[in-house]
């Protein structure tokens, strides 16, 4: 699976733009602020039907527009299939197949996986919790189409119950059996999001520490845990006896919405102890191994989409990287960078299909086959 | 904004233009149709409208739309007391007699629960229902609330108040619509069909 061919209107800094690719490496270069970063994303949104650094689809409109669309042609086995994505100001996104629209992007997710490698990665360590709850939530989503619909489930009900909680709040009338009906939803589906990320854990496991101790030797050993509230023997009844707190602070205190993913390096807490290298190291790990796992279990390669990663990376993790993709592991690879010569030469040894986008201010300038 | 030759016209397609559905176009056609009958035609109208408003009263026991203190169907000798089937609205009520398969009495909470709407289960007609069916001859009560998170959490949280009675709790069934494709069907309600089979007769 890959891209062939993509077509933006009014997304970000393009008002028009039609691409296409080959199978293998396409770097795209420009100066600082030209729309690199913004094509990726615009890969990115096909895939999982959103911007991978800004919800907000009204600023993901080209300035002074009033929509934008992103049409890509994907070739499966030969066949080419469309992706349509569409946003205009104020109505519901649009998502199509082949023509066909969606009734829920649940049916989306993972027929076109991505994995985006960019400098924002360090917010999963250096941010809160929820920022790896999402890398890991949008990882699972990929490979199984029912937990993205759970996801939404449980979230409903902890809306409702926090709506239910501020209402207490300001009118003092307390309805127990509307919490308990809430409470019934949440550890419905709370148990079976904690099942499936305890699971995915597991098999996540293998692939990130074989893909950490490639790129840093043996020298140490990561460490990757997950908590969860639902880890407790009890949990209905840690939701009762969170019952006064709850209504305290207006809102729920206990569920899979805490839940956070642990990294440490020999039992230390990375954010703190890990050096710049360490971090990176471990941030690639991840990536990896989620390219790993989505590859194993949808047998397809994912995308994979490299934001200045020569910026990123010293030589040695470079190699490791340059390595992986002169041994086939991966499939079709995106990647920026602000100067063409270092990608010229980085990528000249690699015996691949490989072109080479010039982009200034939203617009092609020229292409050039390597 | 539309210039009208009268304000009489303009005041009459502002508040036509209110309902939905109608715009101002369609409401100036209207207002200018009235004009072209005979004037009785307009009063027969506004009166109408002036006594549904003024003397419509709602059912004491199942809140249904009536014309006196007790609605239509809770009179009716030859229904089935039994039978007690919830639904959100009066356009419920009058779906499922338009279907002529159902005997039974109705009662009409007057929405769903959505503390995230504002709406609480205060604001609908629980309490009444909690109090009927233990007081009259129900044996069983028929959830027919949409098939959404918040028909659910209003059938998962009414029943709750019901469970000490010895009642009969159902919900209508859901299921693949009749005459339209197996492979159009959504996941969900293609998994819950084959859940809640029923033997073949
Ligand atoms: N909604 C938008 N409308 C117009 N321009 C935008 C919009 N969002 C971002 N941009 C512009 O896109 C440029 C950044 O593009 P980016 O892809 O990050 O550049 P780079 O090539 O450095 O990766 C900035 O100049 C920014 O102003
Ligand atoms: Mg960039
Ligand atoms: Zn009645």
């Amino acid at each position: 699976m890959y891209l062939e061919q993509i077509e933006l209107q009014n997304f970000k800094n393009y008002a028009s733009l039609s691409l296409h690719f080959t199978p293998g490496i396409q770097a795209l270069v420009g100066e600082n602020g030209s729309g690199k970063t913004n094509l990726l994303d615009a890969i990115h949104y096909l895939s999982l039907t959103k911007s991978a650094f800004n919800p907000i689809d009204q600023q993901n409109i080209r300035h002074h527009e009033g929509y934008f669309t992103i049409k890509g042609v994907f070739k499966r086995e030969n066949s080419p299939e469309t992706v349509f994505c569409g946003y205009e100001k104020a109505r519901k996104k649009i998502i199509r197949h082949n023509e066909l629209t969606y009734e829920k992007v649940s049916q989306h997710i993972g027929r076109f996986p991505v994995v985006m490698i960019a400098p924002q990665d360090q917010d999963l360590i250096l941010e809160g919790s929820e920022a790896r709850r999402r890398f890991f939530d949008s990882v699972i989503a990929q490979i199984d189409a029912e937990y993205l619909q759970n996801l939404l489930h449980y979230q409903y009900y902890l809306q409702q119950r926090n709506a239910l909680l501020k209402t207490y709040y300001e009118q003092r009338q307390w309805d127990e059996d509307l919490c308990q009906t809430y409470d019934a939803g949440m550890l419905h589906f709370g148990q079976k999001i904690y099942a499936r990320r305890q699971h995915f854990l597991q098999d996540f496991q293998p692939f990130f520490q074989s893909q950490y101790q490639q790129l840093a030797g043996q020298k140490e050993s990561p460490q990757l845990s997950y908590h969860s509230d639902f880890g407790q023997t009890d949990i209905a009844q840690a939701f009762i006896k969170a019952r006064e707190a709850d209504q305290r602070l207006q809102r729920t205190t206990v569920g899979i919405h805490r839940d956070d993913f642990i990294f440490q390096l020999e039992s230390y807490p990375l954010k703190k102890f890990g050096s710049q290298g360490q971090q990176k190291s471990y941030l690639l790990a991840l990536k990896l191994a989620q390219f790993a796992i989505v590859r194993q279990e949808l047998a397809l390669k994912p995308i994979l989409l490299l934001d200045d990663i020569f910026d990123k990376l010293d030589d040695a993790r470079m190699q490791a990287l340059v390595e992986m993709v002169s041994q086939q592991t991966f499939g079709q690879i995106f990647l920026t960078d602000a100067r063409p010569e270092r990608s010229l030469s980085v990528l000249a040894a690699l015996n691949t299909e490989k072109q080479m986008f010039f982009i200034q201010q939203g617009k092609l300038n020229k292409t050039q086959i390597f | 904004m539309q210039v009208f030759a009268s304000k009489l016209i303009e005041n009459a397609v502002q508040e036509i233009a209110k309902l939905p559905g109608i715009g101002s176009k369609t409401a100036l056609r209207l207002v200018l149709h009235l004009l072209k009958q005979n004037e009785t035609t307009t009063l027969a109208l506004t009166e109408a409208l002036r006594r549904l408003r003024q003397d419509i009263q709602y059912c004491r026991h199942c809140h249904f739309i009536a014309d006196a203190p007790e609605c239509s169907i809770c009179l009716a000798r030859h229904r089935d007391r039994s039978l007690v089937c919830v639904v959100e609205s009066p356009q419920d009520v009058m779906a499922v007699e338009n279907t002529a398969q159902y005997q039974g009495l109705y009662h009409v909470l007057g929405g769903v629960i959505s503390p995230m709407a504002g709406v609480s289960p205060s604001d609908l007609k629980i309490d009444t229902l909690v109090e009927r069916v233990q007081k009259s001859e129900c044996k069983e009560v028929i959830f027919a609330l949409s098939p959404t998170m918040e028909g659910d959490t209003t059938t998962f949280y009414i029943t709750k108040k019901l469970r000490d009675f010895p009642l009969k709790i159902s919900t209508i069934a859901r299921g693949v619509p009749i005459g339209s494709e197996l492979e159009y069907a959504d996941e969900i309600t293609l998994g819950r069909s084959i859940l809640t089979r029923t033997s073949y007769e």
